[in-house]
């Protein structure tokens, strides 16, 4: 029976040619164009230059800003309100000022100082453009130092008396798309395996379709598994396809064992299944299934340390997240691709996952008898 | 031993109460018919009957079988063809009728001969997805496939509503031709025609029946002599038809407004009084009352009765 039943809804998914197209093309997509747009590198920061001083030294120093990478050199204004003007249409996000007679102070043994400012409109860029700055030019004051010495520079603060040297562990080039590639997997899984199943039985309840089914001798617990089995299924392939594209594409290969991504997969699947269904149950229309799942989506996703890190989150956040299981599947996933983390240290987040698959299945069956 | 057996059945959807203390019972290898406008009553009955909802109060039996206990056995012995077109628009005619001949555990082949007359209509389009098909046909399909487990009893809510004259007039041809094979059908419409074709219909109104009986016995206890009354100006004529002293009921029906008299009819006082107010082509005359008149009556009686 239960063949029959599956072999129908793959008929379906099958004959539904957008829905094909969108199970294909929806982790491609995610695949080839999240990671390099959802980069939380600072690039391409436009900078506008005051130089007062037009120097060798301060030529210098606009020359080792913009090769480092972070910065172009959109501007070059006479003036402090010119600049302004220029950060005011866009067309610079950070003010590099130099002042008059910088070098003729530096030579002298005097301390020159240069102005940063930044459009703030923008935090993240803001924050760190300035960071990026201060640091090349705190570089290139230790470089001047080294030619001439007895010459003291400051850049903003106070002479820096020691270097600090970060390393960063597990992911050496602090490369975004490592960081990012396993969370996506995540997100692909929560729609192919939590969503299209939830709107599939709600499509059917629209359309009068369950009425027909609901007077056969089929179990109803059948028929919603039949209709959870083939999204599972495609579940597993397209994540596999996701490991295989990031391993082509962007060569990440999970550090720890394959085992236990698809352990915790299976787990994390039964938990968004099971989520779906609670919410199908609710829900008489597509429109209906759609918001609610729209909404704690959303929530779920920006409150999983998907983009912001949840440590820098307030408590009461912090307290929130720890309800929301796609945290701990992302945890898991970034644990394990990244570090190569072993079953046993990723217990806590095994019983959490465990314990939200146990609760939504519950949920949904009870509210499943209601609805009946 | 009857095919459906109801009573004292009661239903609420919180403060609307859609069934009040219904009873009947459908022999076997009856057509049975409940009539009543939209909102009645029927699909909840429906409902309760095929084991999709449980009654508030009262019980009911289905081949012998308690609705509410019994039902996963009740659901092999009966189809039910919702009012809704419900069956997968995007499976062919052949790949719907064969889903439904599995979950009942059968096939196509087994039970060709009971659908045969229905299903050659529509084999010629059997690769064509069913949600493609005509209303008509789309009927054809949900009956065959209602059919295909060979049910003892079948339950049809609003077969013929949307659906052409004609298709209506073979689709009661097929109910016929399937009582004679002997299953019992209780089946809902809106359709007054349709109710003399049954064996025994109900007529329904706010969730109570108004009367249980054959059409040919409701029809000839109509109390009194009904005259067709049709004129020049339709629309104003029921107004000034109700406002006639004589005049005990007026309702239209289309073409012409039909009339019951307090007392000895007398159609040529009523000629004349039409005729002071300025009706012309003016025609009565005394019909033999339909169930639709009878409903109109009863429902009437009801209302008052409230």
């Amino acid at each position: 029976m239960l063949k029959y039943l599956i072999e129908k809804e793959f008929k379906q998914i099958v004959r539904n040619s957008f829905l094909l197209r969108q199970i294909v093309g929806v982790p491609l997509m995610m695949m080839l164009v999240m990671p390099w747009a959802a980069n939380q590198e600072v690039k391409n920061v436009q900078l506008s230059l005051i130089d007062n001083d037009h120097s060798t030294v301060s030529e210098r120093m606009v020359q080792k800003v913009v090769a480092s990478g972070y910065f172009r050199l959109t501007d070059v204004s006479e003036n402090d309100a010119q600049a302004m003007r220029s950060v005011e249409a866009g067309s610079a996000d950070i003010i590099l000022e130099i002042p008059a007679d910088f070098e003729k102070t530096l030579v002298n043994g005097g301390v020159g100082s240069v102005s940063i400012r930044t459009n703030a409109v923008d935090g993240m860029k803001g924050g760190l453009g300035s960071s990026y700055l201060s640091s090349i030019l705190s570089d290139y004051s230790a470089d001047l130092r080294a030619e001439y010495p007895g010459m003291m520079t400051t850049v903003g603060e106070n002479l820096p008396t020691f270097s600090v040297v970060p390393h960063y562990a597990f992911n050496p080039h602090l490369d975004y798309k490592v960081f990012m590639v396993p969370a996506l997997m995540v997100m692909l899984l929560t729609m192919l395996a939590g969503f299209l199943p939830a709107l599939n039985i709600v499509g059917e309840k629209e359309a009068g379709t369950i009425e027909q089914i609901n007077v056969t001798p089929v179990k109803k617990f059948l028929f919603v598994l039949a209709k959870l089995i083939p999204y599972w299924v495609i579940g597993f392939v397209v994540m596999s396809l996701c490991m295989l594209l990031a391993a082509l594409i962007y060569g990440i290969y999970p550090t720890g064992n394959l085992l236990t991504i698809y352990l915790f997969a299976t787990i994390y699947i039964l938990v968004v299944s099971g989520m779906a269904l609670v919410i199908s149950n609710y829900s008489d229309t597509m429109q209906q299934a759609m918001f609610v799942m729209f909404f704690f989506v959303m929530i779920f996703i920006l409150m999983s340390g998907l983009f912001t890190p949840i440590s820098s989150m307030p408590g009461w956040a912090q307290a929130i997240t720890y309800l929301n299981p796609l945290r701990y599947f992302m945890q898991v996933m970034r644990l394990v691709y990244l570090k190569g983390s072993g079953f046993a240290e990723l217990l806590p987040s095994f019983f959490a996952l465990g314990s939200f698959a146990a609760f939504f299945g519950i949920w949904a069956v009870v509210s499943y008898r209601k609805s009946a | 031993m009857y095919s459906v057996t109801a009573s004292h059945i009661s239903k609420s959807y919180g403060q609307v109460r859609a069934l009040d203390d219904i009873s009947f019972t459908v022999d076997k290898g009856e057509i049975f018919g409940l009539i009543g406008p939209d909102g009645a009553g029927k699909t909840t009955l429906f409902r309760i009957l095929t084991t999709l909802l449980l009654p508030d109060a009262g019980s009911a039996t289905v081949t012998g079988l308690d609705v509410v206990k019994d039902f996963w056995r009740i659901r092999n012995g009966i189809g039910y063809m919702p009012g809704r077109f419900s069956l997968y628009p995007d499976l062919t005619v052949e790949e719907n009728l064969t889903f439904f001949a599995t979950v009942f555990h059968t096939t196509i082949e087994e039970n060709y001969s009971l659908i045969a007359d229905i299903y050659k209509q529509i084999e010629p389009f059997k690769h064509r997805k069913a949600g493609k098909l005509s209303g008509g046909m789309k009927q054809k399909l949900a009956l065959s496939c209602a059919l295909i487990h060979k049910p003892t009893v079948l339950f049809l809510d609003e077969p013929t509503t949307g659906v052409d004259p004609v298709s209506r007039k073979e689709f009661w041809e097929m109910l016929v031709h399937l009582k004679s094979q002997g299953l019992s059908i209780l089946v809902s419409t809106p359709y007054m025609d349709e109710a003399s074709l049954c064996d025994r219909i109900a007529l329904i109104q706010g969730g109570r029946f108004l009367r249980i009986d054959t059409p040919e016995r409701i029809i000839e206890s109509y109390p009194k002599p009904l005259f067709s009354v049709c004129a020049s100006r339709m629309r104003s004529l029921l107004g000034d038809l109700r406002a006639c002293r004589q005049v005990d009921s007026a309702f239209s029906f289309g073409a012409s407004c039909h009339v019951t008299f307090r007392g000895e009819p007398d159609s040529a006082e009523l000629a004349d009084e039409l005729r002071a107010k300025g009706y012309v082509d003016l025609w009565v005359e005394e019909i033999r009352p339909t169930v639709e008149d009878c409903f109109m009556l009863l429902s009437k009686e009801s209302d008052d009765g409230n």
